[in-house]
């Protein structure tokens, strides 16, 4: 029998059991949807944390106190201590392949002006900072060389603090604000960057020379970190290196001992997210393709109730010269379409369903080949699922199917 | 004419079929032998167990015999694959059951069509003519689209005997095909199948109906699986008179 009226003859058999078959769809439907919808969120979220990374800067290093951690062993809190500010000035003054560095301090707790408050976190940085983040003050000027050396207590602040502390439209530009209790002469208004991927807020920030931070706010003499900018992107592993090398120097590491820091590149954070998030996509696919079994099971066991139905059927067909392949193509045609009609379906739906997870403000992305796979999934598990009822089908015994009632 | 000018369609040598039923061995058909000319109307007579429906299953290649050979057409059976055999039945045998087996749901045309569904030397066109021409031949050609479930008893029949007619066959089977339709309607087809014959089909029917013998042309009784007795009848009765003579809504 051709293909075509196999075609017919399965889309009749289906036209026949509307509801039945549009349950055992349910099934593929539901399947197909979350996968779209789990491997959407799971593009999406990579994405997302992609762009925030390179927004960054790709040649972004970071530098960290304290060995790697990964093996999981705690750490000696003087560990952590290990950046001063000679390991800053031998940076600063060796670098080849490195534009700028600043080192870093923070602190978080409560900014005040006149009656208004808010909870905002305070960087000390130095003036590379702006370079390296490729941040623009937009309002007023960035703080000095001088006000570094002399701890001065002035600051530039994020748009956030501005509509916080200054509700009533004042210019912020000149005023002194407090942060924990210590007065910060306001000299200027950071571009706004909106919330990130964390969705933290990066407005909500005080930036004041890292002397002032260290001394006035945390009382302390190491840094927290360092962060730097290779000369270029593709430069960034010489700039490891020097890195590492002057740091050990420093640090009169031998050979042979570890590194009491770590050194990331931005590139390096974004491949770790990356496949942070894989491991997650992948995760929440295997659950949502387990559904798929469950629903291709769901479709074997329609069709097993089908053929016992349509017993007389089969025997009539064969009495009238069906051949076996006959009669399981017939029933393995109608357990495809029945699963691929649930594929398109729940594509549709899964789509729907991202556009409804998008609009809730999570990110999504679909990726083409989730759609392609999908499919052939559905393909698979109409001949898988299909194929022992078809078989079962084509087994029977023409004198006694005709005979059955 | 005489016996050897006529072409054998159905030869049949000492055809036995046995069943293993538990540790038991029930001898369905015991030695058959008999040759079936083209154009002969033969009915099948015997009491219930006599394996009337074995034979005849034997004779639609639905079955193959434990022992004996079978040559339909000139070709034999017994040694044919199961899809050779399904190919058999699609091209040399037209099959009319007791109770109608037609698709449910389905209109009296694409019943039909059924055979030719597996033919594929008929594209989509010739299947829906040759069709209606079956249809036209068993005086349905006014209920074409009519579902199996919107037609009566009398003409489900004429519709699985238009299918068994349509692919053209070498010969006609039916078994009990007017056991579950009253008299009148039992004379229609009887009526029916005597027009085929003398348009020059072959056919055999099995029947309880000892009345029935009289309309064909020859009558082999079986028993206990053996053939008893194999008659010729010279003298047929005319179905069409003795429907004419029923009387009219008897019933009313
Ligand atoms: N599939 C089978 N398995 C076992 N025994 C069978 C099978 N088919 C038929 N028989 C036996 O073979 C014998 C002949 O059966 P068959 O159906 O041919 O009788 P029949 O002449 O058609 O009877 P009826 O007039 O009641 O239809 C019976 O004894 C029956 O029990
Ligand atoms: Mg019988």
């Amino acid at each position: 029998m051709n293909f075509i009226n196999l075609l017919k003859i399965a889309l009749r058999a289906i036209a026949n059991n509307k509801f039945r078959s549009f349950l055992s769809m349910l099934g593929i439907i539901i399947g197909v949807a979350a996968v779209i919808i789990m491997m959407a969120i799971g593009q999406g979220s990579k994405e997302s944390v992609r762009k925030e990374i390179s927004k960054q800067g790709t040649n972004v290093i970071n530098i960290r106190p304290g060995a790697d951690m990964r093996g999981g062993v705690r750490q000696d809190p003087s560990a952590m201590q290990t950046l001063k500010m000679s390991d800053y000035e031998a940076i600063y003054n060796e670098k080849k392949f490195i534009t700028h560095v600043s080192p870093e301090v923070n602190s978080s707790g409560q900014a005040i002006y006149g009656a208004n408050n808010t909870n905002a976190s305070i960087y000390g940085e130095s003036i590379d900072y702006f370079d390296i983040k490729q941040w623009n003050i937009e309002q007023g000027d960035c703080f000095t060389e001088e006000d570094i050396k002399k701890s001065a207590k002035v600051c530039v602040v994020g748009t956030t603090i501005v509509s916080e502390l200054f509700p009533d439209g004042q210019d912020p530009v000149g005023k002194t604000i407090r942060f924990k209790s210590i007065p910060f002469r306001v000299v200027g208004v950071l571009k706004s960057k909106g919330y990130n991927s964390w969705g933290m807020d990066q407005d909500n920030v005080i930036i004041a020379p890292y002397t002032t931070v260290m001394k006035r706010i945390l009382a302390q003499t190491y840094f927290s970190s360092f962060i730097c900018s290779a000369i270029t992107e593709e430069m960034t592993d010489d700039a490891i290196n020097e890195l590492t090398e002057i740091l050990r120097r420093q640090h009169k590491l031998k050979e042979g001992d570890d590194n009491d820091f770590q050194i990331r590149s931005q590139q390096e954070m974004m491949e770790t997210m990356s496949s942070t998030m894989d491991t997650i996509t992948v995760i929440l696919v295997v659950a949502a393709a387990f559904s798929l079994l469950v629903a291709g099971i769901g479709i074997m066991n329609i069709m097993l109730v089908s053929v016992t139905e349509r017993t007389k059927e089969i025997g009539l067909r064969m009495s009238v010269g069906a051949r076996g392949i006959d009669i399981s193509n017939q029933f393995l045609i109608e357990s495809i379409m029945i699963s691929i009609t649930g594929g398109l379906l729940g594509i549709i739906v899964g789509w729907l369903g991202t556009l409804i997870c998008s609009s809730f403000g999570l990110p999504t992305a679909i990726p083409a080949w989730s759609i392609i796979v999908s499919f052939i999934v559905c393909t698979i598990i109409g001949i898988g699922f299909g194929y022992f009822p078809a078989r079962k089908a084509a087994s029977l015994d023409p004198i006694e199917a005709i005979r059955y009632e | 004419m005489s016996e050897k000018e006529r072409k054998v369609v159905i030869e049949l040598k000492d055809v036995r079929r046995d069943f293993q039923v538990g540790s038991e061995v029930v001898h369905a058909l015991r030695g058959v032998s008999f040759k079936i000319y083209e154009g002969e109307f033969v009915t099948i007579m015997g009491t219930s167990g006599s394996g009337k429906s074995t034979l005849l299953n034997q004779l639609g290649c639905l079955d193959t015999p434990t022992k004996g050979e079978y040559f339909l057409d000139g070709t034999p059976v017994r040694k044919m694959s199961k899809s050779q055999r399904a190919k058999l039945r699609n091209r040399k045998i037209g099959f009319v059951f007791q109770n109608y087996n037609l698709l449910p749901k389905t209109t009296a045309v694409e019943n039909v069509e059924l055979p030719l569904m597996y033919n594929s030397k008929y594209n989509a066109k010739q299947r829906r003519e040759a069709a209606i021409k079956a249809l036209q031949d068993v005086g349905l050609g006014d209920r074409l689209e009519h579902k199996s479930n919107q037609m009566s008893g009398g003409q489900m029949q004429r519709v699985a005997i238009a299918r068994a007619l349509v692919n053209n066959p070498a010969v006609i089977l039916a078994d009990e095909a007017t056991g579950n339709l009253d008299t009148r309607t039992s004379f229609e087809m009887l009526v029916l199948f005597q027009k085929l014959h003398a348009e020059g089909r072959t056919i055999i029917f099995v029947t309880h109906n000892p009345d029935i013998a009289q309309y064909s042309s020859r009558n082999i009784m079986l028993r206990d699986g053996k053939i008893r007795e194999d008659t010729q009848n010279y003298n047929i009765l005319s179905a069409k008179e003795a429907l004419d003579a029923l009387p009219v809504n008897q019933d009313d």
